[in-house]
């Protein structure tokens, strides 16, 4: 089978918001085929390594088999949350911008029915 | 067949002052929810409250009143809010203002109290609540005499309460935006407390509308599929008796309602999907079907509840100390190496100065040199420009006014090619930290008053 390394943003689409000093990424993938795939590799170490600069705490990953999403909690990543972070994003408004930017690999027969 | 049509005009203080009015104006509409309390507003409320005993509301919900009643009043379209804050009372005496201004009569207007718990802080801690700090597990027993408010989040009994006594426009303080969703339809298809899957379903619905355009297309990953971003319609639900709903928006306004800008949403802010505690139910955000039933109409149904929890979630805040930002613009060649200086020049000289500050209380951000998102995106080789972003955050509200003091000089007095500072120097802002704790629901419950008078 031969795959593709693409950016998670031709697959998926994602928001990102704030929950206290923990932001939390929603990722959803375009089409229920694609699910699969982020099921198999966008995992909470993939998440955590892939934010190593923003987020200090643990990554928690939810399934969400219905909306064929996943949605991660990323704690300790917004200095301090809320009114007392002195970061441009306290609240985490791109980090599901951020995570749309992890490679992924994509088998290409998935790609090509897009 | 019944159908309920609730919309949401403002999600949040500060949002669009226009939108209420064309979400009103453009169509069908029986139910407009208004949010206008952020974490910190509650407490700028109290601020404004002690100085003024008829302060401590929304002032800009009273600007939107004075606009809109005569047609809320001859329409009946009822507005349901949290734009009473910490003073409900005075923000209805305001409205009744108005409505004499407009020479209305027979406006009745409700008020939900109950949620302010500042002044029996000392007494449920003294009977034993400890108000343990929801991400550090202290109690609050500590701490008692710093806290600046305390507000208990409501759920939709209440509101609908007030919607039995006839009120046109419903003022709450703090209570859950999904519940200003849910009352109508609870009120409307007469759903009893109790009835887990419909009043899950009422509270995702409200979920859903809760942040006004985010499910209409704005904040949307695939922004250049969005038509007419600029006119963006305001949601609106079709709420029927089974607990299903549409989520649509007046015809000919901007934006798009598809099963990937709700799905957005529906994420937005989410913790365990199983697991969406609200005063009034847990709902199961993984039983939620979506359905593309026509052109920007969703169809949302299949959604589980399980019962309400025995507590209710309890807002407390406190001043923690001071901070500010300011930012320099550095252009022209090596503006990143610049930037940097300019930071350590800062640091330096506050040092000189005495005025030390933790490290972990200070940030130095380099914006388009990849800030927001550090270590995802490389960052630029050698950006044209660049714009050094400085903060600090203390107690002492001296040390925090003297940094403000110290970017200006860089004009003169740092390296080449630093502009843009034009807003005088950064003023320190009061840090209101959060205290989140749980309290036995019956300790609220027993205290709620709502009040419908008529003008």
């Amino acid at each position: 089978m031969k795959v593709r390394k693409v950016p998670l943003w031709r697959i998926a689409h994602a928001r990102s918001g704030d929950k206290g000093d923990a932001s939390n990424v929603g990722l959803i993938a375009d089409h229920p085929r694609f699910y699969e795939v982020l099921l198999r590799q966008v995992t909470a170490e993939r998440v955590k390594a892939h934010f190593h600069a923003i987020c200090r705490g643990e990554v928690e990953r939810y399934e969400v088999p219905n909306l064929h999403a996943l949605n991660f909690i990323l704690h300790d990543a917004l200095g301090g949350g809320g009114t007392e972070s002195l970061k441009i994003d306290a609240q985490g408004k791109t980090h599901g911008q951020g995570l749309l930017l992890m490679e992924i690999e994509v088998p290409e027969e998935l790609l090509d029915d897009d | 067949m019944k159908i309920v049509r609730i919309g949401n005009g403002q999600g949040f203080w500060g949002d669009n002052v226009d939108a209420p009015i064309a979400l009103l104006r453009g169509g069908d509409i029986d139910y407009l929810g208004m949010d206008y309390l952020a974490e910190v507003t509650i407490s700028i409320m109290m601020r404004q409250k002690l100085r003024d005993p008829s302060a401590g509301y929304a002032r800009d919900f009273i600007d939107f009143i004075r606009a809109v009643l005569p047609e809320l009043h001859q329409r009946r379209v009822r507005v349901l809010t949290n734009a009473g804050g910490l003073n409900p009372q005075a923000c209805r005496q305001q409205i009744f203002a108005v409505a004499r201004e407009l020479g209305l009569s027979g406006v009745r207007v409700g008020v939900v109290e109950g949620d302010d718990l500042l002044p029996r802080l000392p007494e449920l801690v003294a009977r034993g609540h400890r108000f343990e700090n929801m991400d550090t597990g202290e109690p609050i027993a500590a701490h008692l005499e710093k806290m600046s408010s305390a507000n208990a989040y409501l759920g939709a009994e209440p509101v609908i309460e007030a919607l039995r006594q006839d009120a046109l426009i419903v003022l709450c303080g703090r209570v859950t935006d999904t519940a200003l969703a849910l009352a109508p339809l609870m009120h409307e298809h007469g759903w009893q407390p109790g009835d887990w899957d419909r009043l899950a379903a009422g509270t995702i619905a409200g979920h859903v509308i809760e942040c006004g355009p985010q499910c209409t297309g704005g904040n949307f990953t695939r922004f250049w599929e969005v038509p007419d971003l600029w006119n963006v319609g305001y949601p609106l639900v079709e709420g029927y008796a089974d607990g299903s709903f549409v989520v649509t928006k007046h015809p000919g306004t901007g934006g798009m309602v598809t099963v990937d800008t709700v799905a957005e949403q529906l994420l937005y802010e989410m913790g365990d999907p199983t697991t969406y505690v609200t005063p009034d139910v847990t709902a199961d955000f993984t039983s939620i079907q979506l359905e593309q039933e026509g052109p920007d109409r969703v169809r949302v149904h299949g959604i589980r509840g399980r019962p309400k929890t025995p507590y209710l979630k309890v807002s407390a805040s406190y001043l923690a100390g001071y901070k500010t930002t300011g930012t320099l613009t550095v252009s022209g060649p090596r503006a990143v190496e610049k930037a940097r200086l300019c930071a350590d020049v800062v640091w330096r000289r506050l040092e000189r100065a005495g005025v030390i500050f933790d490290p972990a209380h200070r940030e130095v951000e380099i914006l388009a040199a990849g800030a927001c998102l550090p270590g995802i995106l490389p960052p630029p080789e050698d950006p044209p420009e660049v714009v050094l972003r400085i903060g600090v955050r203390d107690p002492d509200y001296a040390k925090v006014e003297r940094f403000g003091k110290e970017l200006a000089p860089l004009v003169t007095s740092g390296p080449p090619g630093v502009t843009g500072f034009a807003g005088g120097r950064p003023k320190p802002q009061r840090v209101v930290a959060y205290w989140p704790a749980l309290l036995a629901r019956e300790e609220v419950e027993d205290h709620l008053r709502v009040t419908v008078e008529e003008a």
